[in-house]
């Protein structure tokens, strides 16, 4: 039995310690806004905040988060900066088919929370780890830099 | 957690109820007398998509058509023939009836439409299908006119109430007004009435000068969802009960299961059940960490078959073979081999393009849930109809016992006009006790994929003394997708794909001796699919790489030499002017950088591109920006356009600069993104979209932006280095 | 090129050859005369048995046993290729001198060594004669296995013969002349075959002994880290000092500071040979990779301690140039700092490498190197990423890597199919740069090499 602190929450779940976080949360704890595009760690789409750390979901032991602040798509709406990248997105229509969004908007988030104003560079070094097979990456730099502007 | 599902009884035919064919009058009888009851029954009576909104489902309701649902409470819900996959249709497609209806899209619900071919199949396929950028074409039309004939209902009822004449009523914002008193009622207040009055004979659209939402950027109504985490794919589907599986298919193309020893699966906690096809075999599992590891402990023998030594050097040879075969005419202007023969100059070219793979962000799955009375299917599907065919002959149970729930998708790009994982997923749920999710992992997607063909063109040209093409000769070999897919679109031969930039319609130059063949060659044992771009992303790379060949000999600068020969297309002309313009083209670049251009018309729209390059010392191409203008015609949302043009960019140059899916030992040799390499943002180009104000009517607008890129990409590497590429991808490595 | 060194090469055996048969033959030394001191048979050795299984599994049947001591000797490492079923051979081994193809030793009668007696196999292992009488070549390390107690190489038998026969006929070996001469064999034997039983040496602790069994006779790990001779043997001068096998270097393990594995702790170093990787020093790849795989990672604890204890006392070896330079790991910096990492690094590589990393690479390596994921991502103090020739990083980054342990395994992906040469070399000379002690000079065209490399 192994206790996870997700969004704020304690959840006891009884699965093995060695199993990503990812299966955890869809699978065990039904929270599917956290996707699964590849399960090696090469296209972001299934990240989570750890500890304010934009992690992997899909190579992340649950074993090695026990203790931590895990916060995922579902809550990162609930932060003030998580709030601006949602809007950006929006008032952007960054969007097409959706699937890849909501890790792009956990990378966004951690990037914004670590580097308030990015430049270019520090938006490829964040984002450049998520996939997005619509091809929507001219507007995500667009939306991270709207987010960015203080009064947004 | 939230299990609420929505359930959509099987339909009745209106028509059977009807005693007879449906015209529309008897269509609008049948749903006035069961009170719009009929209709709604087989709908989802939820916004697809989203676990919150749940359809209005009041019982009384006018129904005039398909496509529009309107209760008391003057909620209008919209039934969508076609799917949502990022391409913005459920929100253009909803313009185009609010348009004419008069209604806000604040007030209008979306659902999506059933398996019914009926009422459903896409005008241009003449199946219920939703790709080849066709949704806006063929709804153009048709949608305006469902939305304005229930308006028409809806003012002649209004003017029934008040016993006045229809024409001194406007309807506006979802009410209808008697312009002289100034009176007003909304339309839930008429849905009784209107269910009622008289089919209109003749329906009037409006001047495309008085619209008032088309044209607009109007916000996506279904990216709210998508950004929070709400938004559900048929991968997050949970239903009570639900199992996980995954699944493994012999890695060899027609290879069959012989056995498997399932012990040690077994012992892994969360494992259920190894179940064993023909050719495949699923572990079912608690989870799908369960299922994966399940998988990997199986000792699985293969009987390989047929295709156990095939390799992608093997099927290049029987395209080089078929290349010397006479092909089927696709298009023969003139006589080419005489002033072929008579050419000041003659120029010949041969251009490969490697097989691809989908990789849809959203890896393929489906839910099943069969039982002896019927069975349910959640899925992401672009051809509902057949989904529930391919079910219903899995099961032996009859079509209208399957009910298709369509749920977003992850990507389409034509890899969810199949219903192969379909087929397989019913295939394992028949085998197991309550409904089962199967989920691909992303290796098993890649690997077994419908592909998109290896295409191997040659081209010959004939210049005059002023290095004008005078004889053009054009001759290709792939596989038909079509011939598999939809074999009537597959005659004497040819299929649309073959024809589309290359013969019909044919390139937009004037090429007055012009002869293009098509010789088909199936590549033994790989299936071979759709993919976004379809026909043109081959056509047009091998038309506009060709061009910018004939251009060089002629020594003349790319754009002119196009412009030249585009006097018979003038809106091609004049999106080659834009794109040019905004590129700067002809200004200088530093040394190491190029421009390239492209120029196409198809899937009804004309694009031209212009791509900017830098090519490093160690050969490294960097795109540094692409200028794209585009007449599509009406434009229905030019931000959606925009989107579309800017994602089918990045597509196409991921593909143009890194991906091939290749065979050995008769396996795919790639596996997931490590090895099939998707562009990331830190090597994505600025783009810039211009679209060309028109009044004609609508094109696609899903596919041109990838089947543009990959020329503009090659010319501009050729303007910067004087290295051709005529094989894709750019930067293979050997 | 190629050709020039091969005919150097065959002058040099013919000498050698003319030299041992012209009687100057000379024993060739023990694997562990260097520990001097005095050795006795082991039927006079006093102390606790250094060979057979350990205590665990001894109480089990022959073929349980030997299922340990096969596993110890990682059989099936050789005589199983990708793609075919275990121990069925056919895994080709490119010598300087032709190539190789490993045997079925499945127990099928006609492809396998199901008709094979007792003193057949024996007779293999220790003396390298196959049935028939034929000799072996020493990509099969008999050698090594020599040493192996009789009843060790029964019981190794027990678990072969336990298995399910599998069907099938590796390619034939396709060796040069005078090389496919396998009667030529015997004088390489003579020069590089101690022939002879295991002798514990009883000026050592039976920990000592046991782990120089484990390390000498199964784990014939200086196949892999002994530099060779002209004429393929083991250069005793140079015992695991560390050489290029299957273009991955098996490193220098000998107790060197340096250039060695001198300055890791025991733990260390039983970290490393149990689970394939020691925080801050190293985590096990390609060919170690896969003797973790199939070797070690079933070892006990005891036993992993016991060659801890005897690989500490092999003399030391300092790699002199541009090898190798174990750096204890540095402390991490935050995850933010240097983000970007250096925009442009000296080589000309522009920010390519930077690019590679930030897309492919970072995820799971983070952004100071540390490993966001998993300890086996850290690249601090890694010894490959501090290796100035960045040939192990190569190809690592090349055709990746998979750990595996009963919980699931631990991977790094191959990227050699879908990045350029130009892009590899980038990265590799960025991540040495950045991380390591020194940056590489990686060139495309050395990329290509090593794409090839056997
Ligand atoms: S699913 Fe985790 S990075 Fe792709
Ligand atoms: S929006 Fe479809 S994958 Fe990014």
């Amino acid at each position: 039995m192994l206790t996870l602190h997700i969004n704020g929450e304690d959840y006891d779940v009884n699965v093995p310690e060695d199993m990503p976080l990812l299966w955890v949360l869809r699978d065990v704890l039904g929270m599917t806004g956290t996707k699964f595009g590849c399960g090696i760690a090469q296209c972001g789409i299934c990240t989570v905040h750890v500890d304010g750390q934009p992690m992997r979901s899909c190579v992340l032991p649950v074993g090695s988060v026990r203790g931590n602040k895990v916060v995922t798509i579902e809550a990162i709406g609930r932060t003030p900066i998580g709030a601006k990248v949602q809007k950006a997105w929006l008032d952007l229509e960054v969007v097409q088919c959706g699937y890849c969004q909501p890790g792009q908007i956990m990378c966004a988030a951690a990037l914004l929370a670590a580097t308030p104003q990015p430049d270019d560079a520090d938006i490829n070094a964040a984002m450049s780890s998520a996939i997005c097979r619509c091809g929507t990456y001219v507007r995500i730099r667009a939306a991270i830099k709207q987010a960015a502007q203080p009064s947004s | 957690m939230n299990f609420e599902r929505p359930v959509n009884e099987p339909k009745r035919d209106p028509g059977a109820v009807a005693g007879g064919s449906v015209s529309r009058r008897t269509f609008l009888k049948v749903s006035a007398v069961a009170g719009g009851g009929l209709l709604l029954s087989f709908l989802l009576p939820r916004m697809i998509g989203s676990r919150d909104i749940a359809g209005a489902t009041t019982a009384e309701q006018f129904a005039p058509n398909a496509f529009i649902r309107m209760g008391r409470d003057g909620r209008v819900t919209l039934i969508m023939p076609y799917v949502e996959m990022g391409q913005g249709t459920y929100t253009s497609i909803p313009m185009l009836i609010a348009e004419e209806l008069e209604v806000d899209l604040a007030q209008v619900s979306l659902e999506a439409a059933p398996p019914d071919e009926r009422h459903y199949a896409n005008s241009i396929f003449h199946i219920q299908a939703t790709g080849g950028s066709t949704s806006v074409r063929a709804s153009w039309e048709p949608l305006r006119r469902a939305g304005a004939t229930a308006r028409i209902m809806l003012l002649s009822a209004a003017a029934k109430t008040w016993k006045v004449d229809p024409s001194s009523c406007r309807a506006r914002k979802g009410e209808v007004i008697h312009v002289p008193s100034g009176r007003r009622l909304a339309y839930g207040a008429l849905v009784d009435r209107a269910a009622k009055s008289p089919m209109p004979s003749h329906v009037v659209l409006k001047d495309p000068k008085d619209f008032t939402l088309i044209g607009t950027s109007a916000k996506r109504l279904d990216s709210p969802d998508k950004v929070n985490g709400k938004a559900q794919f048929s991968i997050d589907i949970k239903i009570p009960g639900m199992k996980i599986a995954t699944v493994a298919a012999c890695p060899v193309f027609g290879g069959r299961l012989v056995a498997v020893d399932e012990s040690k699966a077994k012992k892994i906690e969360g494992v259920h059940q190894v179940v064993r096809l023909d050719h495949a075999v699923a572990v079912i599992a608690d989870h799908m960490w369960a299922a994966k590891q399940g998988l990997a402990a199986l000792d699985i023998e293969w009987d390989e078959g047929l295709n156990a030594t095939l390799s992608t050097s093997d099927i290049v040879q029987q395209l080089e073979a078929a290349l010397l075969r006479p092909g089927v005419i696709a298009r023969k202007d003139g006589d080419v081999a005489k002033v072929m023969a008579g050419a000041a100059q003659k120029v010949e070219a041969v251009y490969q393009m490697p097989f691809l793979a989908h990789a849809t962000m959203e890896p393929v799955n489906c839910t099943v849930h069969v039982r002896k009375d019927g069975c349910d299917v959640w899925v992401g599907s672009q051809v509902l109809a057949r989904a529930q065919a391919a079910v219903a002959e899995v099961t032996g149970l009859p079509l209208e016992k399957i009910r298709v729930h369509n749920q977003l998708l992850g990507g389409g790009f034509g890899r969810r006009l199949e219903v192969d994982f379909i087929t397989l997923a019913a295939q394992i749920a028949k085998q197991v006790e309550g409904p089962v999710k199967v989920v691909w992992t992303r290796e098993e997607d890649i690997q077994h994929d419908v592909y998109r063909p290896y295409y191997y063109d040659r081209m010959a040209a004939g210049l005059d003394d002023k290095g004008m093409p005078v004889a053009w000769s054009h001759r290709s070999t792939g596989s038909s997708v079509y011939a598999r897919w939809h074999p009537p679109a597959f005659k004497d031969g040819l299929d649309p794909d073959v024809l589309e930039g290359a013969a019909k319609p044919p390139p937009p130059y004037a090429l007055p001796h012009m002869l293009m063949e098509y010789v088909r060659q199936e590549p033994p044992g790989i299936p071979t699919g759709f993919w976004r771009g379809v026909g043109p992303t081959h056509n047009v790379f091998v038309v506009e790489s060709f061009i910018d060949e004939l251009a060089t000999a002629a020594k003349k600068d790319p754009v002119e030499y196009r412009r030249a020969l585009l006097g018979p297309s003038p809106r091609a002309k004049a999106v080659l002017d834009l794109a040019a313009e905004k590129a700067g083209w002809g200004q200088s670049l530093p040394e190491g950088h190029g421009r390239g251009v492209s120029v196409q018309f198809v899937f009804g729209s004309y694009v031209a591109q212009i791509a900017e390059v830098q090519v490093a010392k160690n050969g490294e191409v960097r795109v540094t920006r692409v200028v794209c203008a585009v007449d599509c015609g009406v434009v229905v949302n030019p931000d959606t356009v925009k989107a579309q043009m800017e994602g089918g960019i990045i597509f196409g140059l991921t593909a143009a600069l890194f991906s091939e899916i290749t065979f050995k030992n008769g396996r795919v040799e790639q596996s997931n993104f490590n090895d099939y390499r998707i562009m990331r943002i830190n090597e994505a180009p600025a783009i810039e979209v211009y679209l060309v104000e028109s009044a004609e009517a609508p094109g696609g607008i899903g596919e041109p932006g990838t089947s543009a890129v990959a020329p503009a990409l090659t010319n501009a590497i050729f303007a910067a280095t004087g290295k051709r590429i005529r094989k894709l991808p750019v930067t293979r490595v050997e | 090129m190629k050709g020039v060194s091969r005919r150097h090469r065959f002058v040099l055996l013919v000498l050698s050859i003319i030299a041992a048969v012209s009687g100057c033959i000379v024993r060739p030394d023990g694997p562990t005369d260097f520990a001097g001191g005095t050795r006795v048979a082991l039927a006079d050795y006093r102390g606790s048995d250094p060979t057979g299984a350990p205590p665990s599994v001894a109480g089990a049947d022959l073929a349980a046993r030997g299922e340990y001591l096969a596993r110890a000797a990682d059989c099936i490492g050789c005589h199983t290729t990708p793609l075919g079923k275990p121990f069925a051979g056919g895994r080709a081994f490119a010598l300087p001198v032709g190539t190789l193809y490993s045997t079925n030793i499945t127990p099928d009668k006609e492809t396998g060594i199901g008709e094979w007696t007792d003193d057949e196999f024996v007779q293999a292992m220790h003396e390298g004669i196959g049935r028939n009488g034929r000799r072996l070549y020493p990509a099969f390390p008999y050698p090594a296995y020599t040493l192996l107690a009789r009843e060790d190489v029964l019981s190794i038998k027990a678990y072969l013969f336990s298995l399910k026969p599998v069907r099938h006929v590796p390619p034939d070996n396709a060796m040069w002349f005078p090389f496919n001469q396998r009667y030529l064999m015997w004088f390489w034997d003579v020069l590089y075959n101690p022939a002879q039983r295991f002798q514990p040496n009883i000026d050592r602790a039976p920990a000592w002994n046991r782990g120089a069994y484990l390390v000498e006779a199964l784990g014939h790990c200086g196949e892999c880290h002994t530099p060779r001779t002209l004429l393929q043997g083991l250069d005793a001068r140079k015992k695991f000092g560390g050489e290029m096998i299957e273009g991955w270097k098996a490193y220098n393990m000998t107790s060197d500071r340096e250039s060695g594995i001198g300055a890791w702790s025991d733990d260390e170093l039983a970290d490393y040979l149990s689970r394939g990787h020691a925080e801050g020093r190293s985590t096990a790849a390609g060919p170690m990779g896969l003797v973790l795989n199939n070797s070690l990672r079933f070892l006990t604890g005891d036993d992993i301690r016991a060659m801890v204890v005897y690989l500490k006392t092999v003399p030391p070896i300092h790699e002199q140039g541009d090898l190798a330079v174990v750096q204890a790991r540095p402390a991490a910096t935050s995850p933010q700092v240097g983000m970007k990492g250096p925009h442009d690094s000296a080589s000309n590589d522009g920010d390519l490498g930077l690019r590679m990393f930030e897309g492919a690479c970072a995820s799971c390596h983070h952004w100071n190197g540390s490993g966001a994921q998993t300890p086996y991502a850290d690249l601090l103090g890694n010894r490959t990423v501090n290796d100035p020739t960045g040939v192990n990083l190569t190809q690592v980054i090349l055709h990746g890597s998979s750990l595996e342990f009963p919980q699931g395994n631990m991977f790094m992906p191959a990227f050699g199919r879908a990045y350029s040469d130009a892009e590899i070399a980038a990265v590799a000379n960025y991540v040495t740069g950045r991380f390591g002690a020194r940056a590489s000079t990686l060139t495309p065209d050395q990329v290509a090499k090593r794409r090839k490399a056997k």
